[in-house]
């Protein structure tokens, strides 16, 4: 066969499978917004074509103050959350990556082992424990659970970027009068942006997303997350199949356009400690 | 003298700003990961019915019973075509997938966006989402399957389908994600390789086997790894897709634990399973890691 027509054979033939898996991983959005404009009886007589006419019904259903509290309090457990796993572990990072102290190395270890380590081993201490002190129907408890399991991934994260700083901008600023606080807050803090944003867009989709731990510790509705909220509107609204798309479309719209505006932040946070590992 | 309590005071100072430091997180990490599985252990020794507060040292008695509960054994049958499917489909899929976007074709940054678009929804989503695709009535897949007229049972989540079921939605759901990692792995590889490789008379096949593999080596073992505790300790989907109720087909050493615990409130019992699954675990990501690594120094 002729070289050149062999090439463009393959070329279409890659085309054509891009073109394929597109259809695969992208069609169920297009899916989801299409029929968040239709109401059930469109729905089931065609769910392939655009809607006749638009029908806002079930947005209407979905932006009641019940849905919206879980976004709430989705919000406030993420965003106590990210804060305080930045926080704890660039903290233990910079005593590892740049004060050497005794058994720093087995300390060290310790943490990084817990990736290896199933939630689900710890569910049940988690449970009792968060109960024996009156936290277990509370987003303040839920914190808890979320903070310790994020650790480990943004320790292994946070300490090779620590690591990476030069000794000579620590010295110099040791010259300048800085001491040990100051070197942290700064010089590391701010010559690690790019860590930071990794380690708190990684931890914010986790917990954004997380489910067993709020399955086995929420229980009042007021309180739920949003994927708990997701399945309780599934659980009432099961004969409106487009309400509870809606639902989903919208629950999932704040990662959707955070991936939209900010796509290598989101592809790096999700996988930067699987590569690096 | 002066000097040497000057030094003193130092190391106090220096001892006092590890802790500073390394308190905070540690005692996140120690009270619920650390304390966690420590705790786990010692209830798994326990006759312990979650309702009452009374517990009672039995030994290893759990530990027997579980060995000898055959749903607790069909649960790990089914983690294992779980880690089954995750290593010989979703991994060569995830690679296939990554050498389309690392190919010479253009549009490759579009198709990456939209080939990861499944990891933004979160497993409740993409659960309950794939729930109303796979309806025996009204879904999107029973429409598609009689519009092609396509003799089979619509019945997706029912008996014996529901497992395939739900590992092609895993499958839908995880391939991007390593997809990823493998593009990340490959842009590593130099180009200079490949020249060399092409003025030597390569073809393409051999290049991919001589060079790309190889170099690509150590991000397949950690996805492997990954993919293999994450196949053991699995749990999201199941549990959602069937309801909260996995039956005999879908069971998964985590919901039967999860059921056990927190439905028929048998602690001591579940602590046990979550206890053997922490070991399993732990065994198989010690036995993979040990093998691969004398592989790759061989090679």
């Amino acid at each position: 066969m002729n070289p050149k027509l062999k090439r463009n054979g393959m070329k279409a033939l890659l085309y054509a499978t891009c073109l394929i898996i597109m259809v695969i991983t992208g069609f169920p959005f297009v899916f989801l917004l299409i029929n968040s404009f239709k109401n059930m009886q469109e729905y089931l007589v065609n769910i392939w074509s655009l809607p006749s006419k638009f029908f806002f019904g079930n947005y209407k259903a979905v932006f009641k103050p019940e849905f919206l509290r879980y976004f709430v309090n989705s919000a406030f457990v993420s965003a106590v959350s990210v804060f305080l796993i930045v926080a704890v572990s660039s903290m233990i990072s910079f005593a590892f990556a740049k004060m050497k102290f005794k058994g720093s190395n087995v300390l060290y270890f310790l943490i990084i082992a817990g990736m290896m380590i199933p939630v689900h081993t710890t569910l049940i201490p988690t449970f009792t424990l968060l109960s024996s002190i009156n936290l277990s129907d509370s987003l303040i408890g839920l914190c808890g659970p979320y903070i310790s399991y994020n650790i480990p991934i943004s320790v292994f994260i946070l300490t090779q970027f620590f690591k990476e700083i030069p000794r000579e901008i620590e010295e110099a600023a040791i010259i300048d009068g800085c001491d040990t606080i100051g070197i942290f807050t700064k010089i590391m803090l701010p010559l690690s942006g790019a860590g930071l944003s990794t380690v708190t867009v990684y931890t914010f989709l986790n917990t954004w997303n997380e489910f067993i731990n709020a399955n086995v510790l929420i229980n009042t509705t007021a309180k739920k997350t949003l994927p708990l909220g997701i399945r309780e509107f599934y659980g009432f609204q099961t004969v409106n199949i487009p309400a509870i798309l809606t639902a989903i479309l919208v629950g999932s719209l704040p990662v959707i356009l955070l991936y939209f505006l900010a796509q290598e932040k989101v592809v790096n946070g999700l996988t930067q400690g699987a590569v690096k590992g | 003298m002066e000097k040497r309590k000057a030094a003193s005071n130092d190391r106090w100072k220096k001892t006092g700003l590890v802790i500073l430091f390394v308190f905070p997180a540690l005692f996140f990490y120690g009270t619920f990961n650390l304390l966690g599985i420590a705790r786990t252990f010692y209830y798994s020794t326990m006759n312990w019915k979650g309702i009452s507060a009374n517990k009672s040292f039995i030994g290893l008695a759990n530990y027997i019973a579980v060995a000898q509960d055959l749903n607790f054994w069909n649960a790990l049958k089914n983690n294992m075509i779980l880690v089954a499917v995750s290593m010989f489909i979703q991994m060569p899929g995830a690679l296939l997938l990554a050498l389309l976007i690392n190919s010479k074709i253009r549009f490759t940054k579009f198709f990456r966006t939209v080939f990861f678009m499944p990891m933004l929804l979160s497993t409740v989503a993409t659960g309950i989402m794939w729930i109303l695709f796979y309806d025996p009535n009204f879904g999107l897949l029973a429409k598609l399957v009689k519009a092609l007229h396509i003799p089979i049972s619509t019945a997706f989540l029912q008996g014996n389908t529901a497992l395939p079921s739900i590992l092609m939605v895993i499958c839908w759901q995880f391939i991007p994600y390593y997809m990823i990692i493998f593009k990340a792995g490959l842009t590593n590889v130099p180009e200079e390789l490949y020249e060399a490789a092409r003025i030597d008379g390569a073809n393409s096949w051999q290049c991919f086997i001589n060079i790309t593999m190889p170099l690509l080596i150590p991000t397949i073992r950690t996805s492997a790894v990954l993919q293999l505790v994450g196949s053991l300790k699995y749990f999201d989907l199941f549990y959602v897709m069937m309801g909260g109720a996995p039956n005999a087909n879908t069971e998964l050493m985590a919901t039967y634990m999860y059921k056990k615990g927190f439905t028929e409130f048998q602690m001591g019992y579940a602590s046990t399973i979550a206890a053997y699954m922490f070991i399993i675990c732990f065994a198989f990501a010690c036995i993979f890691l040990y093998f691969t690594s004398r592989k790759g120094e061989e090679a």
